[in-house]
């Protein structure tokens, strides 16, 4: 790929990224967020914390159906790190809006409140991944205990998509979509080994 | 057949008669009498069309101005919610699971004709036409605070008279302890409704005391209008000091029973939705704190604010729980 291919698409990423962002910025500043503000915030960053986990986690399966996309991965991690960020910006959310800054009122929360606790968890499990996503943290642990890391990403985002069913009313199927895309995603990479090794002994 | 005398409880059965008196509007009292007598005298003689020309129907669509009388009972001192979020935010699963589906597709609901059946334990089932029902007492506005299971609120100034008054029209038997209502359902018109994995028609109950409360509201309005659709139009209960979802919207029964009958999300999940689900900021909801709330179109840091017991309707109503475990019988 040219390199200024790769510089344009990487603008466009950043800017699709930042749009959800942006609409948020500008609701708020124009008092436009619609009748529950709180719950306007927290649910589009959260929206946005698991459509950019998924996509993430598309890129693997799709490379390795179409060796040509191969490319792909070039952007895996700008799409976690940008989903990282929703996620730190859906906790903050929580933390200011729901919990007031209340220590008393999340500890509770993280206690009672399984959807919380699972929520959390996955923000936990997305941390270190953030942390160690430069070239010299993947130096530093070497290629194959930072993949066997970075692995965590599967639960994390296992536990988002609990954390949204969780969180909706029982009987309500919104999350219903982004579960099975993910299920198809999840399930995609031991189903493409499975059919690659069978090809290769054929072979 | 009731249009005749839609006078029979006297106004003092409800509030005191003087405070009733100063807020009463004698004129639109007398006229409701009178056109209430010509429709009866034009229904016994078979002459429909007569009663429509003496006694015209009261437009059916949404927007349409109410003659509205002041009441005792309102709350005060609230800032109202606009008519825009109190019309673009609902809770109507029938017609789509998030909040701006049902302003958007509730326009298919048929609101004319509209009958409400009224069945099960009375002296005799009847069937009440919506304008009569819209005809039987005057119409009061009453401002209560809505308080939603999800921890959001709003201030509504609904238009309506208490449940009592249609309740007495019915003639329960002294057997009948609860009451169901029942709301519409179609799944040709409402579509939407399988977006949940709910049975329908929507189900709700009170017990006998708490629909005969003054408080509980038979409501036909809001902001002196016609209920939009996607507010359960075109007539539905209100129950303030319980979680909205207790005030089951479009009814179109209302069933006496002698036990506590199911309702929809204390049957979807009895461990977060109770039967009683009075406002509670001591019992959690197992999801979330009860103990504060979002107060709809204030900007997102100044929303949050301190949930009241009973919604703040406790003087009127603790004394109905007298002895009762509320954290039990949440």
């Amino acid at each position: 790929m040219k390199r200024s291919t790769l510089i344009a698409l990487k603008t466009l990423t950043w800017l699709v990224c930042l749009w959800p962002l942006g609409q948020l910025v500008w609701g708020a500043a124009t008092n436009n967020l619609g009748a529950d503000p709180t719950a306007a915030i927290t649910f589009a960053t959260g929206l946005a914390t698991l459509r950019l986990l998924t996509i993430s986690l598309a890129i693997t399966p799709l490379r390795r159906l179409f060796p040509r996309l191969t490319w792909l991965v070039k952007f895996r991690r700008l799409l976690g790190l940008f989903a990282f960020f929703y996620a730190t910006l859906h906790l903050g959310a929580y933390i200011a809006l729901y919990a007031g800054f209340d220590v008393n009122t999340m500890a509770a929360d993280i206690a009672k409140r399984r959807f919380i606790t699972v929520g959390l968890a996955a923000w936990l499990l997305l941390l270190p991944l953030a942390a160690t996503s430069t070239h010299w943290a993947i130096r530093k642990l070497g290629g194959k205990r930072w993949n066997r890391l970075h692995k965590l990403v599967y639960v994390a985002a296992v536990c988002g998509v609990i954390h949204y069913w969780w969180q909706v009313k029982p009987g309500v199927l919104t999350p219903l979509t982004i579960t099975v895309i993910l299920g198809v995603l999840l399930a995609a990479r031991p189903v493409l080994t499975f059919v690659q090794k069978r090809k290769q002994r054929a072979a | 057949m009731l249009i005749g005398k839609p006078s029979d409880i006297p106004s003092s059965e409800i509030t005191p008669r003087e405070e009733y008196e100063r807020y009463f509007n004698r004129r639109r009292f007398l006229r409701t009498a009178v056109s209430g007598a010509v429709a009866a005298s034009a229904a016994a003689l078979g002459a429909e069309r007569l009663a429509e020309v003496f006694s015209p129907r009261i437009a059916a669509l949404a927007g349409t101005k109410l003659q509205t009388v002041q009441s005792p009972l309102t709350t005060a001192g609230e800032e109202l919610t606009s008519m825009k979020d109190l019309t673009t935010y609902n809770n109507y699963y029938e017609f789509g699971v998030d909040k701006d589906q049902p302003s958007q597709n509730a326009g298919a609901l048929p609101t004319r004709p509209w009958t409400v059946r009224v069945e099960g334990l009375v002296k005799k089932p009847k069937t009440f036409d919506i304008d009569t029902l819209l005809k039987l007492r005057p119409l009061e506005d009453r401002v209560y605070r809505h308080r939603c299971v999800e921890a959001w609120s709003m201030v509504i100034p609904w238009v309506g008279y208490s449940l009592s008054e249609f309740i007495r029209q019915c003639d329960p038997l002294p057997s009948a302890k609860y009451v169901q209502f029942l709301s519409y359902y179609d799944k040709k018109v409402e579509k939407w409704a399988s977006q949940s994995a709910i049975s329908w028609p929507y189900s709700e109950g009170l017990r006998m005391d708490e629909a005969m409360h003054p408080l509980t509201l038979l409501t036909f309005g809001l902001y002196g209008e016609v209920l939009p659709n996607q507010n359960g139009a075109p007539v539905r209960i209100v129950v303030p000091w319980k979680y909205g979802f207790k005030s089951a919207k479009s009814i179109v029964a209302i069933r006496f029973v002698d036990r506590q009958p199911p309702t929809t999300w204390n049957d979807q999940s009895s461990s977060e939705y109770g039967f009683y689900s009075n406002v509670n900021p001591n019992v959690d909801h197992p999801r979330w704190s009860q103990k504060t709330e979002r107060r709809i179109g204030q900007p997102f840091y100044a929303q949050r604010r301190t949930t009241l017991m009973f919604n703040g309707y406790g003087n009127q109503v603790a004394s109905l729980y007298n002895g009762m475990d509320l954290k039990r019988n949440f």
